[in-house]
């Protein structure tokens, strides 16, 4: 069989693995959750696949220019729409984070779900399926189908096995994440089309094919508008600056698998959007952009932490580091060295990884405890074996400790950084000193100090022992040894950030650059 | 004038039509000869499958001039199709609906029938005359259909409020053709195009007076913004599978008679016109939104929806490029077969018909996604549809609104979408998310065991495996559309051939 059929196969068992998760319900109230762990595990399986036989030398942007793989099936032939997939190293990498992330998110939402499991692992399931489409959709429009698809899973998980906080109902946090992330996204659909439109115009043809729309010729402000309106749906996404509000609501509020995916993954697609679209599509109009980009990319480096230091809730606090940890990568993609976007790809896996932990940290405390304000919970150290260590590895993690991919990450977008844009570089390392801040007040307030009363807890079982090491050994994997990811990685991020310069040369911004 | 004599094609275009009038007269017979609810039902079913069917033989002569007043060509028959649809899916909405209803229950299928006729005749009108007739067959059907159940206060409230806004409708309407037949002198459409191609009415204001009246009456009676003010109070106090037809096919069918005169006339060439209905369109959108949002209704919430729908769809119509006539004729019947849907979801929790009136109220719907899992999908799948999300039939209806204003660059108008689609998200998710909330101890509504194998249960799934193949892969679709195309020069070209002017 044609290996390119495994990138729709990526597609098509989570939708029908989602099916199945909701019908065998019926049978038995226990199926779903080894319906929805295999599947996740031949994800994962067909992931690793493609990793170890694929040839990722190749990219569509650089001289030799073709896909690893790609599926192509006629779809809406009437607007030149097709169900196009391709495969290089950027979204294999991010494919294979989705089957691990996901096999992580069945297992942390074992025991904490008991209430309509097969609807709710349907729609764990569908999420993944929109989202291993996103990352795998060279169609504009079929990758605007896929990220609309994501959001409404996505929507029902928070809104239907959320939490309520006090003054705070869940389906409000639901909606508003749809309707943030719904509204930029038709900001981006009328972008596409308006690309659509121009392409057509110039050689008379409908499409919506990445490969053709490259490099459509148009006046600077036309790429320049089409590029702000794919800007604003990866910026309310990622999120950025003005536009990160719904992202503490959404995790308050959501379950603990919702948070996982939320943080692991979703975020992770604005900025895989960033680096395919904003970036490589219109590197002249980026490039003017990137000043503005990359600070705010810093101030949401630095508003994220100051947030994250002065929250009560556990959850909002690692939310509001991911508000942080994203304006890291804002700035990668824009400085668009190829150090630069080969330390926002490793960012984008360990921080996929060390988040969710956190998050899971916070639903496993959940699960004993019944809360997640801090005030009602320090001294954790002494009364909850094993959770505590493993807290604190990934709170080092976050804070980016050497040896661990988050260390890794950052330090590359900062080495990148520092090329474009001196000033711009030496405030976002302000960013590597207030993760100290919120991480250490994290250990602190939850962990350490005197324990207000005599209660004891649980520690971990087997199978949150399974997932911790699991993600610990990933995280360390990326800290120690990131080269395998980093060589599967390198083609694109070379070419991108090569069509990339030639667009940066072009502009006033590179006058401040130290070379 | 020569005396009008048919040919046998002219009688097999016209197949359609009298087949639906001989539903009417068949039903009124049936009636006379025995009150039977079943028998009578089903010869309404029946006629109306068999006009469906005769729709096939009269797509084999199109496009066919009958007389100068019905022009039956592949853009009528298309419309007709969907017209006759709707009539037949309300028709087996109604069955196990109206088996509750303490009166007479027999004679809302005469209405039915006569209400589709109506649509028919306006969908092939090509002269004042036809348009006209059409447009008050289908008005006066529909009052006797909303006020039906006439001892429910809400449903006769109903129907008084849509007797009015239609007799106002008809008014404009009618002093619109009087002042545009006074500047011309002819009825016709496309004698009325002839002479303003020849220049003959050139900067003549009547004619757009005329012209922004009928636009007027048409507002009215689609439920446009300024136009909508009763229309909320008719969606609720209608009977349930009554509001699904009145959400569509007695609205779509305005619809096509307008883009049929604007293309047959050449009005689209008024640039007055086109910015009134622009603005139409945008207020629609804007205010039918807005409205929409804090509707605690279904019904009433269904009713708000429908008016930025259209508006939606106006904005396709006003685009005029080469996606608009593809455009609003592929959303039409995506919307109507997704609200007809939504209603049928709601019409079945209803009937049989009660005392305390339909399921209409939100909280009705809590928990329903757990008593009736394959039910709730289907609502929630609607009202998704009509959000624009992927994989249901709206969505590709949305990318031919983007595409037909963006194609022309109609940037405020694409804002308004964008506005529109974003605050419409918010109703219809509030709509959405109680059915899957927890459960009330007590629950009034209960579809009966048995809905999957009768007639409504049937229609609504029917209409939602539609809803899917549409938004799934639309191509079919969209070939039939592009080969139903209405374009202005050829229309016109075989219209005229067909008659002579006077």
């Amino acid at each position: 069989m044609d290996p390119a059929w495994i990138l729709g196969a990526l597609i098509i068992i989570p939708l029908v693995g989602g099916l199945a998760c909701w019908g065998s319900e019926y049978v038995n109230p226990h199926l779903p959750r080894w319906i929805g762990l295999t599947t996740m595990t031949i994800v994962l399986a067909l992931g690793l696949y493609l990793w170890f036989t694929g040839d990722f030398s190749f990219t569509i942007l650089g001289p030799d220019h073709r896909w690893g793989l790609e599926l192509d099936v006629p779809w809406i032939p009437r607007f030149g729409i097709s169900f196009h997939l391709g495969l290089d190293g950027l979204s294999l990498l991010l494919t294979v984070l989705s089957g691990f992330i996901g096999i992580v998110s069945v297992a942390c939402s074992w025991s904490e779900m008991h209430r309509k499991v097969g609807f709710y692992y349907m729609n764990l399931m569908w999420n993944f399926a929109g989202i291993i489409g996103v990352f795998l959709a060279i169609d504009l429009f079929l990758f605007f189908f896929f990220w609309e698809l994501m959001l409404v899973p996505m929507f029902f998980l928070i809104a239907l096995w959320g939490h309520d906080e006090p003054g705070q109902a869940r389906t409000y946090a639901a909606m508003k994440f749809f309707i943030y992330t719904q509204a930029s996204g038709l900001l981006m659909f009328v972008a596409i089309l308006a690309l659509v439109f121009i392409h057509h115009r110039a050689t008379g043809v409908f499409t919506f094919d990445y490969n053709k729309l490259l490099g459509t010729p148009m006046s600077a402000t036309a790429a320049m508008l089409i590029m702000l309106g794919f800007f604003g749906a990866f910026m309310v996404k990622l999120p950025t600056m003005p536009f990160h509000v719904w992202l503490p609501d959404a995790h308050g509020q959501a379950p603990t698998a919702g948070s996982v995916i939320l943080a692991g993954l979703m975020l992770k697609t604005a900025a895989y959007g960033l680096i395919r679209f904003c970036v490589s599509m219109f590197p002249e109009a980026a490039a003017h952009f990137a000043p503005i980009a990359m600070w705010l990319g810093v101030a949401g480096i630095l508003w994220g932490a100051a947030m994250s230091f002065s929250q009560h809730n556990m959850k909002r606090l690692v939310a509001y580091m991911s508000v942080s940890h994203m304006g890291f990568i804002m700035m990668g993609v824009f400085a668009g060295t190829a150090i630069a976007l080969q330390g926002v790809m490793i960012t984008m896996l360990s921080h996929g990884v060390s988040s969710s932990a956190l998050f899971i940290i916070t639903g496993q405390i959940y699960e004993r405890m019944h809360t997640r304000d801090f005030r009602q919970m320090s001294g954790l150290w002494t009364r909850m074996p094993g959770l505590p260590p493993v807290a604190l590895f990934f709170a080092m993690a976050s804070l980016g400790l050497p040896g661990m991919g988050n260390f890794v990450g950052e330090f590359l977008i900062l080495l990148g950084t520092l090329k474009v844009s001196v000033p711009i570089a030496v405030v976002a390392s302000l960013g590597l000193i207030t993760a100290i801040c919120y991480s250490l007040i994290y250990m602190q307030r939850a962990y350490y100090g005197p324990a207000p009363d005599k209660r004891r807890f649980p520690g971990l079982n087997r199978r949150e022992i399974a997932t911790m090491a699991s993600l610990i050994a990933v995280l360390l994997w990326l800290g120690i040894h990131p080269n395998n990811f980093l060589h599967t990685s390198a083609a694109t991020m070379t070419a991108v950030s090569q069509n990339y310069a030639h667009a940066q040369e072009g502009t006033t911004f590179n006058g401040v650059a130290s070379r | 004038m020569n005396p009008v004599t048919f040919t046998t094609n002219d009688w097999i275009a016209l197949l359609p039509i009298m087949v639906t009038s001989a539903t009417a007269v068949a039903v009124m017979l049936a009636i006379a000869i025995r009150r039977s609810h079943r028998w009578n039902a089903g010869v309404c079913i029946v006629g109306l499958v068999l006009a469906l069917i005769s729709c096939i033989f009269a797509v084999q002569v199109a496009p066919q001039q009958v007389t100068p007043l019905l022009l039956i060509d592949s853009f009528s028959l298309f419309f007709g199709v969907a017209v006759i649809a709707a009539g037949l899916v309300t028709a087996m909405l109604l069955y196990q609906y109206i088996e509750g209803y303490k009166g007479e229950r027999e004679e809302i299928y005469l209405l039915v029938a006569l209400a589709t006729l109506g649509g028919l005749v306006l969908v092939s009108a090509t002269s004042f005359v036809t348009f006209f007739v059409g447009m008050e067959i289908t008005a006066l059907s529909m009052w006797g259909m909303i006020g039906y159940p006439h001892r429910d206060r809400r449903a006769l409230e109903a129907s008084i409020k849509y007797m009015v806004l239609s007799a106002v409708a008809a008014a404009f309407i009618l002093f619109g053709m009087a002042l545009v037949y006074a500047q011309t002198g002819t009825l016709s459409f496309n004698q009325l195009a002839h002479g303003i191609v020849s220049g003959q009415f050139a900067g003549d204001n009547l004619l757009l007076v005329g012209g922004a009246m009928l636009i007027v009456g048409i507002g009215f009676e689609i439920s446009f913004v300024p136009f909508h003010l009763w229309v909320p109070d008719v969606y609720e106090g209608a009977p349930a599978p009554i509001g699904g037809y009145l959400a569509t096919a007695s609205k779509f069918a305005m619809f096509a008679v307008l883009l049929r005169y604007f293309v047959e006339s050449q009005a689209y060439d008024s640039k007055v016109l086109i910015d009134i209905l622009s603005v139409i369109a945008f207020l629609s959108i804007v205010f039918g939104n807005i409205l929409a949002l804090m509707q605690d209704n279904i019904k009433r919430l269904l009713g708000y929806s429908a008016v930025a729908q259209y508006g939606y769809t106006l904005v396709a119509f006003v685009a005029t490029g080469a996606f608009a006539v593809e455009s609003v004729s592929f959303y039409l019947v995506t919307y109507m077969i997704t609200t007809i849907g939504a209603f049928g979801v709601v019409t079945i929790l209803s009937s049989p018909l009660r005392e305390g009136g339909d399921a209409d109220q939100l909280y009705d719907y809590r928990g329903l996604f757990w008593r009736h899992p394959i039910l709730a999908s289907i609502l929630t799948a609607m009202f998704m549809s009509l959000a624009g999300v992927p994989m249901t039939a709206l969505f590709i209806g949305k990318l031919y609104i983007f595409a037909a204003s963006i194609e022309r660059q109609l940037w405020i108008l694409v804002g308004a979408v964008v506005f529109g689609s974003a605050v419409g998200l918010f109703y219809y998710l509030r709509a959405v998310i109680p059915m899957f909330q927890r459960q009330r101890w007590n629950q009034p509504f209960k579809a009966p065991k048995r809905w999957p194998i009768q007639a409504g249960g049937i229609a609504v799934i029917v209409l939602a495996v539609l809803m899917f193949w549409f938004g799934l892969y639309p191509t079919p679709f969209i070939d039939t559309i592009k080969a139903s195309g209405l374009h202005a020069p050829t229309v016109s070209t075989v219209a005229l051939s067909h008659i002579p002017l006077r």
